[in-house]
């Protein structure tokens, strides 16, 4: 039995990682780069939906946008973005160990990824719970306190919480994703030859971190002059 | 068609430099929100956005090195996405142009 292994090493590899539909590994590779930015673009129509909602109403309601963007913490939304962007060069590091074959820095990559993303849903935690204990949040007992337009102030902070929460929904479900993926690089499975997995995570962790880019300036940076915008 | 420049892998210097920008970036953008610029706040900091977000799809995305494939699906996602923004946005600024009924 050993002799066999040895003998047909490369075809093993070949045979475990290329399927059988496919001319090559390249080939194969390009497939499943297409499928991961063909899901990627369905994301993107999905937030797409909730920035036009926030477009829509911001150019309805600007002033009450303004005053209630400057109850969100400036400081603390630039601290969450560079986490968020460390983590996004932790990841692309990650990419690089695995296409060069080096398990042991893949794993550490990883986990910091993890560290990192954990960091920034941990930062996301406390903004809201601010946002709870000052009645930021939209509902009965919703205030604004020094809101100019106060009514259509929870308008902004219903897309905050929407927004946030459902790209910190991403966060969560790619925390989980690595999960696995620290696993799976434990047992050896990703190869310089084979680590598509890691590719395409890496994909998806970047595009999160990208949703992050825009949310950003949209929800914490107006009118941070503080001119009233009349 | 040098389409098949496969298993570029890129150097990790690439990845700093474009880290560097992301963070000096993110933070010109949240000092200039405190600068008084009119109407142009947004637009800065949309722009900066913007290049931001284009930093990460060409160099941490690898799509500067993807297939021609890879990137007319990212092209035309974000064609759609501009058709759902732009169109509505247009219709929305322009409704009251006119002072007709109807509007």
């Amino acid at each position: 039995m050993d002799s066999h292994v040895a003998v047909s090493d490369e075809a093993v590899v070949e045979h475990t990682t290329l399927k059988h539909h496919f001319e090559n590994a390249e080939q194969q590779k390009d497939a499943a780069t297409v499928g991961m930015w063909v899901f990627l673009v369905t994301e993107i129509m999905f937030f797409g939906g909730l920035f036009l909602a926030y477009f829509a109403y911001r150019q309805k309601y600007p002033i009450a946008f303004a005053s209630a963007s400057n109850k969100t913490n400036l400081l603390i939304g630039a601290f969450n973005t560079t986490v968020l962007i460390c983590s996004s060069l932790t990841m692309a590091l990650g990419v690089h160990a695995a296409s060069l074959g080096k398990r042991k820095l893949l794993i550490l990559f990883l986990i910091l990824t993890l560290l990192l993303g954990g960091a920034f849903l941990g930062v996301k935690t406390y903004e809201y719970h601010d946002k709870w204990v000052h009645h930021e949040v939209p509902g009965e007992h919703f205030e604004c306190e020094g809101c100019k337009d106060a009514g259509h102030a929870s308008l902004f902070f219903s897309l905050y919480f929407g927004m946030t929460g459902l790209h910190a929904t991403h966060m969560i479900v790619g925390a989980g994703i690595l999960l696995v993926l620290i696993w799976q690089a434990y047992k050896g499975k990703f190869t310089a030859e084979w680590y598509t997995p890691i590719e395409m995570f890496g994909l998806y962790w970047h595009f999160v971190d990208i949703v992050w880019i825009f949310l950003f300036p949209l929800l914490y940076l107006i009118d941070r002059s503080g001119r009233g915008l009349s | 068609m040098d389409s098949h420049a496969e298993h570029h892998i890129v150097p990790k210097r690439v990845y700093f430099a474009v880290f560097a920008a992301l963070i000096v970036l993110t933070w010109v953008t949240a000092y200039v929100s405190t600068v008084d610029l009119g109407r142009w706040n947004i637009f800065v900091a949309l722009a900066i956005a913007i290049v931001k977000a284009s930093l990460v799809i060409l160099f941490f995305m690898h799509v500067k090195y993807s297939s021609r494939l890879t990137k007319m699906t990212v092209g035309a996602g974000l064609f759609w996405l501009i058709i759902l923004l732009f169109m509505t946005m247009t219709d929305l600024w322009t409704r009251n142009m006119m002072g007709v009924p109807g509007r």
